[in-house]
């Protein structure tokens, strides 16, 4: 297992309602992973915390959260990553679906 | 006003869903509240000593929600996270939820079990957590609680909760879904291909599948994949239990010593099948279920009335 940490930003919006809302997209299963989104206070950063069971590919996880830090622009957020080996492929979509959940979140 | 079973999600069946989609399909929309949700992380502390990845949830969805406005708790196992395997915090999860109902007293518990069974790599603790859910069940039936168990997944049921599900008052299965305690791949590497072959299909199907639960009485529903389908067949069984006494236990002792006796040393369920009564066995498993459900109903009216 290798944990990671990143933070991007800053941003001044969550960009959803819901006080106390958390989202959470994907099964943590051969291959995949689930990732939960939550509220933070952190300054407008977000937040990103990765444990995945491939160790060595820091590099290419920095890549795939910056470009969708960068997309969806998510101050005070937290994003919780567990990962079975998820491709980077497998990693955006589900990041996607979790930020589209998220947006929806009244 | 939606009718009564039908839900207005999108129903792609059990088969292949997630715990998540499950629930969301099963109960009245918008109606789930879930236990230990994710962001609690409540996660299996052996995995990590493993330096194995963990889930949130450690593979078990749990909560209170409606059925057709009926209050029910559910819990779902999540297929692909360690084979919907029984963990600590897993099994505790459902040994909660089944305390919460005796307490509560809900019109209901559905589990929704996709299981290979105990988790092996927190093996004592997850034994200890089969005889703590046994337990539970036990405890919610003697308040008059129905659970009621499902088995439409992808892994089946297997293990020490395919026999919880058979401590449950009723079984509601798809023919996709399987019932068993040791799975095709344990009894042959325990007893030799010569005994079961697990690559085979169809014998694995014929021996654990729905149809067969069904026919000798292990399920008490039979359905085709879908979340409606499913919800309609719990719908009627919450709210009435089946009595938990020495009657009911001395009857169900007779009910399995004359199975016992009538198809002992039947070598396949074709054999048994056909000592049931049914013409054509060999064609059974093909048979739509419709067509099955023809044959089927009228032989389990005859033989567990």
């Amino acid at each position: 297992m290798e944990h990671l940490e990143y933070e991007f930003g800053p941003w001044e919006s969550a960009k959803t309602g819901g006080a106390g809302a958390t989202v959470i997209a994907g099964v943590v299963g051969s291959g995949n992973l689930e990732v939960l989104i939550e509220h933070c206070a952190s300054n407008g950063q977000m937040r990103v915390s990765v444990d995945t069971s491939i160790a060595g590919f820091a590099q290419t996880w920095q890549a795939v959260m910056a470009d969708f830090a960068e997309r969806q622009r998510f101050g005070n957020v937290q994003l919780t990553i567990n990962d079975a080996g998820a491709t980077p492929a497998v990693v955006s979509l589900r990041l996607s679906q979790a930020a589209e959940q998220w947006r929806l979140q009244a | 006003m939606e009718a009564a079973g039908v839900s207005n999600a999108t129903d792609d069946g059990f088969y292949e869903a997630t715990a998540r989609q499950r629930v969301a399909a099963l109960l009245d929309k918008g109606s789930f509240h879930e236990i230990l949700p994710p962001a609690q992380r409540v996660v299996s502390p052996h995995l990590k000593e493993l330096d194995l990845p963990v889930a949130f949830d450690d593979g078990i969805v749990i909560g209170e929600g409606r059925l057709d406005g009926r209050k029910v708790f559910v819990a779902a196992q999540e297929p692909a996270f360690m084979g919907g395997s029984v963990g600590e915090v897993h099994g505790a999860k459902l040994t909660g939820l089944l305390d919460r109902a005796a307490r509560d007293r809900p019109d209901g518990v559905v589990l929704l079990l996709d299981t290979g069974g105990v988790r092996l790599h927190e093996a004592n603790a997850g034994l200890i957590a089969i005889s703590e859910i046994q337990r539970a069940v036990f405890r919610a039936r003697a308040a008059a609680v129905p659970v009621i168990a499902v088995s439409a997944g992808s892994n089946g049921c297997f293990g020490g909760i395919g026999i919880v599900a058979r401590c449950c008052d009723y079984v509601v299965m798809t023919e996709e879904g399987r019932l068993s305690v040791s799975g095709p791949e344990v009894i042959e590497s325990q007893k030799g291909v010569e005994e079961f072959d697990a690559r085979d299909r169809a014998l694995v199907w014929r021996t654990m599948g729905g149809k067969h639960r069904y026919l000798i009485g292990e399920a008490d529903g039979l359905v085709q994949d879908s979340a409606a389908r499913i919800r309609a067949a719990v719908l009627p069984w919450l709210g009435t239990p089946v009595p938990l006494d020495l009657d009911s236990l001395t009857q169900e002792h007779a009910r399995l010593a004359l199975r016992l006796e009538q198809f002992g040393d039947a070598q396949d369920a074709l054999e048994i099948w056909s000592r049931q009564g049914v013409k054509a066995p060999q064609d059974l498993p093909g048979l739509d279920h419709e067509a099955f459900m023809n044959i089927a109903v009228p032989l389990r009216n005859s033989s567990h009335a």
